[in-house]
């Protein structure tokens, strides 16, 4: 349970790391917040030549809000996230996944880009990233390069990044006006990582539903964004039949997804249990969305819950 | 292999401190091994128990998943350092504590001690944000915590107790017993 040895590097600009990621190579891994990579030191499931800690290069810690979109750099601890209010101002969804992060003590030292860059399928901040239609930045040693979230991932634990590349931002863009979002995940402890969880937003003009789509955690094995209008689109709020079209919407994600058995829970399980959270979910979206009238039955479906695990659905429980 | 060895120098508890020690050295195995301070308790090594949690500045850490390079220059206060704070005062016992430490003797917040220093620097650092929990907040605030011999009922009483003391001892008219602790210096152990 200890760390095989390593030689350490303590860069003090993004240039130097770069330069030291393209001479140690396969050899090298980034160190920023170490809440994922340090338990697989520890566990020695990955033993890495040389640990290039970038916690000292200056100029990664900025959240920038602009009219578009959130960007947050490579060291900006979810915590960080969590409390900027700023930042929940201009991007909700944020916040209200981030909380579902482990345990405070973990969002403390925990980034947001470093989970993105670690790209593990029970990662939250990924999901998050491709709702918002997100892009990371990406400096290498012939300069910087954005990649869209859909090129990023190639699988879990696997993305696109070079060995002599440091992400050292993610830019999620933030939602046309009428839009409201939610999270909700389910784990059998708490902070523990999810059996599934879901991220949705639903935009809603004139009462009436325009766009909706959920992004998924534990449940696919690279984010993926499924489009919701199909089911909801259309859809008065008002209108008494707005349960079934919740109906569709689950039955749409029950069919997306892919969840695989383990010790934790059977596929189905994880099926029926991502298909149920976005049922829960997208009511809460739809009442966050300004939307200026919210059917009665959507919202009692919300208040109906009664598992103790679904209470993180609200978002900023911790 | 000849390890490269690092010297690493933080602030403990108020003291500054250094010791040379591999890059691979834990935050945790530092202050045990290097610096003595046994307090801090190790238990799972992979972020999940919470018993290593030290405060790293004002916020809750695990020590576990945190290299000794890494904290180089950072304030870092363990359970050892608690009853230094502004708000410990000697106890019956003669001992200095802090709140959290006076609640969770008082409401017998625990039984083998091993959960107690993650739990108490996890607490002081939430009571710190956050002046009067609900019993629902406590469970939530200590839910990162693993303890196998509670079942927690009386570590959540201990935390609403605290949260009482501390506001005791913040009133400026409160008779409370007990002086407040000198500061650092005198109860520290040598500084290498």
């Amino acid at each position: 349970m200890k760390p095989a040895p390593f030689e350490y590097h303590a860069p003090r600009s993004v240039e130097e790391a770069v330069a030291v990621l393209a001479e140690v190579g396969h050899d090298g891994k980034v160190l920023a917040g170490g809440q994922s990579l340090i338990p697989i030191l520890n566990m020695r499931l990955a033993s890495p030549g040389h640990l290039i800690d970038i916690n000292h290069v200056t100029g990664l810690d900025d959240i920038e809000i602009t009219s578009d979109s959130v960007r947050v750099g490579a060291l900006v601890r979810h915590s960080g996230l969590e409390r900027s209010d700023s930042t929940h101002a201009a991007l909700p969804l944020l916040r209200q996944a981030v909380v579902n992060v482990a345990h405070p003590a973990i969002r403390n030292r925990g980034t947001t880009v470093g989970s993105i860059a670690h790209a593990d399928a029970a990662g939250e901040m990924p999901a998050v990233l491709a709702l918002c239609d997100g892009t990371v930045e990406v400096v290498g040693p012939h300069g910087i390069r954005e990649v869209g979230w859909q090129h990023f991932f190639l699988g879990a634990l696997e993305t696109v990044l070079a060995p002599d590349e440091l992400a050292v931002a993610t830019r999620f863009n933030r939602m046309p006006p009428g839009t409201g979002t939610a999270f909700a995940e389910s784990a059998r402890r708490s902070g523990d990582y999810a059996l599934a969880g879901v991220a949705v937003r639903v935009t809603v003009s004139d009462g009436v539903v325009s766009a909706a789509a959920a992004s998924f955690v534990s449940v696919t094995d690279v984010p993926s964004v499924l489009d919701l209008t199909p089911a909801l689109g259309g859809r008065e709020l008002a209108d008494a039949g707005f349960g079934s079209a919740l109906d569709q919407a689950a039955e749409a994600v029950r069919e997306h997804v892919a969840p695989e058995t383990d010790i934790h829970a059977s596929a189905d399980y994880r099926r029926m249990l991502v298909a149920e959270l976005t049922r829960r979910a997208l009511p809460i979206a739809i009442s966050r969305s300004n939307a200026a009238f919210v059917h009665e039955s959507a919202v009692a479906t919300v208040s109906s819950r009664t598992n103790a695990a679904f209470e993180g659905l609200g978002g900023g429980r911790r | 292999m000849n390890e490269m060895l690092h010297e690493v120098t933080l602030t403990v508890n108020g003291v500054r401190r250094t010791a040379s020690v591999p890059a691979r050295r834990l935050l945790s195995d530092f202050l045990r091994h290097d610096l003595t301070l046994t307090g801090t308790h190790v238990g799972c090594e992979h972020g999940v128990c919470g018993a290593c949690t030290v405060l790293v500045g004002d916020e809750p850490v695990r020590s576990c998943l945190m290299f000794a390079v890494s904290a180089q220059g950072l304030e870092v206060t363990t359970v050892e350092g608690l009853g230094l704070r502004p708000d410990a005062r000697d106890c019956a016992t003669g001992q200095s504590m802090n709140p959290v430490q006076q609640a969770f003797t008082e409401c017998h917040g625990l039984q083998c001690g091993f959960c107690t220093p993650g739990l108490l620097t996890t607490v002081t650092a939430y009571l710190d944000d956050h002046l009067d929990p609900t019993s629902d907040e406590a469970r939530e605030a200590i839910s990162g915590n693993l303890c196998r011999c509670t079942g927690y009922q009386n570590i959540v009483k201990s935390v609403l107790r605290a949260a009482e003391i501390k506001a005791e001892r913040r009133a400026p008219d409160a008779a409370e017993p007990g002086e407040p602790h000198p500061g650092p210096v005198a109860a520290e152990g040598v500084p290498s």
